[in-house]
């Protein structure tokens, strides 16, 4: 069991990325594995985002590697689901629901080929999980923001991947929809998936996670709930007077 | 006495109307499917760099005495791809390497026109486009151009979708998206190529994204929005064919001014989207 653990884990080893001439990222490393839900926590313009986008080759790297069952990440990237932060859709896009799920199975599907039947039926169930079934056939523009929100996880689930890279799912949903994620989350650690989830929430939820990632431009502290959030390691990230806000 | 039968078929009677009613329905068509791509993605403006940006390559091949159309294809792509580089190595807005793409273009051209002493190319011509040179060969080949980017629409539908909804996505699930790009601005380059010939470079965007658009207000997903734009397309081209036959007016200018009547009409009155229908609906709602 432990060697299929340290087989399948994703290793990111002294990850460096700029943009233009502004570093984002600084010697980042970490470990992901299986059946583990990681929390990447940091401040505003800390390099979170810019972390899962080095990861999933959409800027280049100055240096570092990145790795799965030991061989180079890039190569696996179809095992990657990728739900990006709500502000990067339009959303008066002409598209129902429906097929904003399935544009999950696009890529397992392949060129030249119509999704099968039981592409659409992935779909589906998918939504299902959700609980936005009765929604297929409306456009995605007459949803409120936590139910897009759900239909993104819904694509990501549509995936069928090995491991989710999650950019803010919570910010401006409801407890409804926040516990549909967690949900979301638990049944996929079941799984043996393997997931990384961007948020900004320091208080009621951490136990649903089982590592974090504490980061401003380099890796602060990662471990356990109590390695990270220990004062000493928030207040590096956060600067001084954090508690005294945060009050 | 009006007779409609007469008013359709008077004009059917000239060979020119019928191959230029013709080429005007098959554009129609043509432009509702790739303007689509270009609402959908909020790049309209590029269809307007491309069509200014044919000008030199036009002059260019006239004077080594190639194909006008490939000329036009080539600077007008490559236009597409200098406005994609400045956007994505500079900190420069998109909207303003459009703006300074398009003249600089533009200017390139006319100064080729009279440096090369191209001036057969007639500039009136070109800017505001002629259905009477239209050749049945001409009709053949954009009905060639149609059935191809047409065919390509089809083949890659469902990576198109989902690199227009969301190119992060896209890219991150390993979609080859700088290819998917280029593709998107080659047929829409080549739409326009074919299109000026009828409304002429200034007014191409015009058919490009005119017709799409009101489709757009009445549908809610991309190939609806196609299907009902290239008809609304068709429609509306010759609709403005007609109206210049009787009302002696230039093509190009009564198809824009068609196809903009129906957008305004559209806006009025659609049942999702209609300011008017919504007031009724809701009489004493706020606009
Ligand atoms: N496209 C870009 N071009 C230039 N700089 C960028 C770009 N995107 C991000 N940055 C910079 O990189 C740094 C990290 O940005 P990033 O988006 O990764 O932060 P983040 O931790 O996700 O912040 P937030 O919590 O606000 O989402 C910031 O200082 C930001 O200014
Ligand atoms: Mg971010």
């Amino acid at each position: 069991m432990i060697v299929i653990l340290t087989l399948t884990m994703l290793e990111v080893c002294h990850l460096t990325a700029s943009y233009r001439n502004h570093l984002a990222l600084q010697d980042v490393s970490f470990v992901l594995h299986p059946g583990q839900v990681t929390n990447l926590l940091g401040p505003n313009g800390a390099g979170k985002s810019t972390v899962l986008k080095a990861l999933l080759g959409l800027i280049p790297l100055h240096s570092g590697t990145i790795l799965w069952q030991k061989t180079p990440f890039r190569q696996h990237l179809r095992r990657v689901a990728y739900v990006p932060q709500r502000s990067t859709i339009d959303w008066d896009y002409p598209i129902t629901v429906e097929n904003v799920v399935r544009l999950g199975r696009v890529r397992q599907t392949g060129w030249f080929r119509d999704l099968s039947p039981r592409a659409k039926a992935i779909a589906r169930y998918a939504l299902d999980r959700v609980g936005m079934a009765d929604y297929g056939r409306h456009p995605i523009g007459e949803l409120s923001g936590g139910q897009q929100q759900r239909v993104f996880i819904a694509r990501a689930l549509a995936q069928e991947a090995d491991i989710f890279f999650f950019d803010e799912p919570f910010t401006g949903i409801d407890h409804q929809t926040e516990a549909v994620l967690f949900d979301v989350f638990a049944q996929l650690k079941a799984e043996g998936k393997t997931l990384l989830v961007i948020s900004h929430d320091l208080g009621n939820h951490l136990a649903h996670y089982d590592q974090f990632l504490l980061l401003n431009q380099t890796l602060i502290a990662a471990g356990s709930q109590k390695e990270v959030m220990c004062p000493d390691c928030l207040e590096r990230a956060y600067g001084k007077g954090f508690f005294i806000r945060a009050a | 006495m009006f007779n409609p039968f007469t008013f359709l078929l008077e004009p059917l009677q000239f060979a020119f109307m019928r191959d230029a009613l013709l080429m005007g329905a098959i554009l129609g068509v043509l432009c509702a499917v790739t303007g689509s791509y270009l609402i959908v993605r909020q790049m309209s403006m590029i269809g307007d760099v491309i069509a200014h940006s044919v000008v030199p390559g036009i002059s260019l091949a006239f004077f080594w005495g190639w194909d006008l159309t490939l000329g036009a294809f080539i600077t007008g792509l490559l236009s597409a791809i200098v406005v994609a580089l400045i956007e994505q190595r500079s900190p420069v807005k998109v909207d303003a390497a459009m703006s300074l793409t398009l003249t600089s273009f533009f200017a390139l051209g006319i100064l080729l026109i009279a440096r090369l002493r191209t001036n057969q190319v007639d500039l009136t011509k070109l800017l505001f486009g002629d259905i009477l040179e239209v050749t049945p060969s001409d009709v053949w080949r954009t009905a060639l151009i149609t059935l191809g980017i047409l065919l390509l629409v089809k083949l890659f539908y469902k990576e198109l979708l989902f690199y227009s909804f969301d190119p992060l996505g896209a890219q991150a699930s390993g979609l080859p998206v700088q290819w998917l790009y280029l593709g998107l601005i080659g047929a829409i380059t080549l739409t326009i190529v074919a299109t000026m010939q009828v409304v002429g470079v200034l007014l191409v965007t015009a058919l490009l994204i005119g017709p799409a658009i009101t489709a757009y207000l009445w549908v809610k997903e991309l190939h609806q929005m196609m299907i009902l734009g290239g008809i609304l397309g068709a429609l509306a081209t010759v609709g403005g064919m007609y109206s210049s036959y009787y009302f002696d007016l230039p093509s190009g200018p009564a198809i824009v001014l068609v196809i903009f009547s129906g957008f305004v009409i559209t806006l009025l009155f659609s049942p999702r989207q209609g300011l008017l229908t919504r007031h009724w609906r809701h009489p004493n709602a706020q606009p």
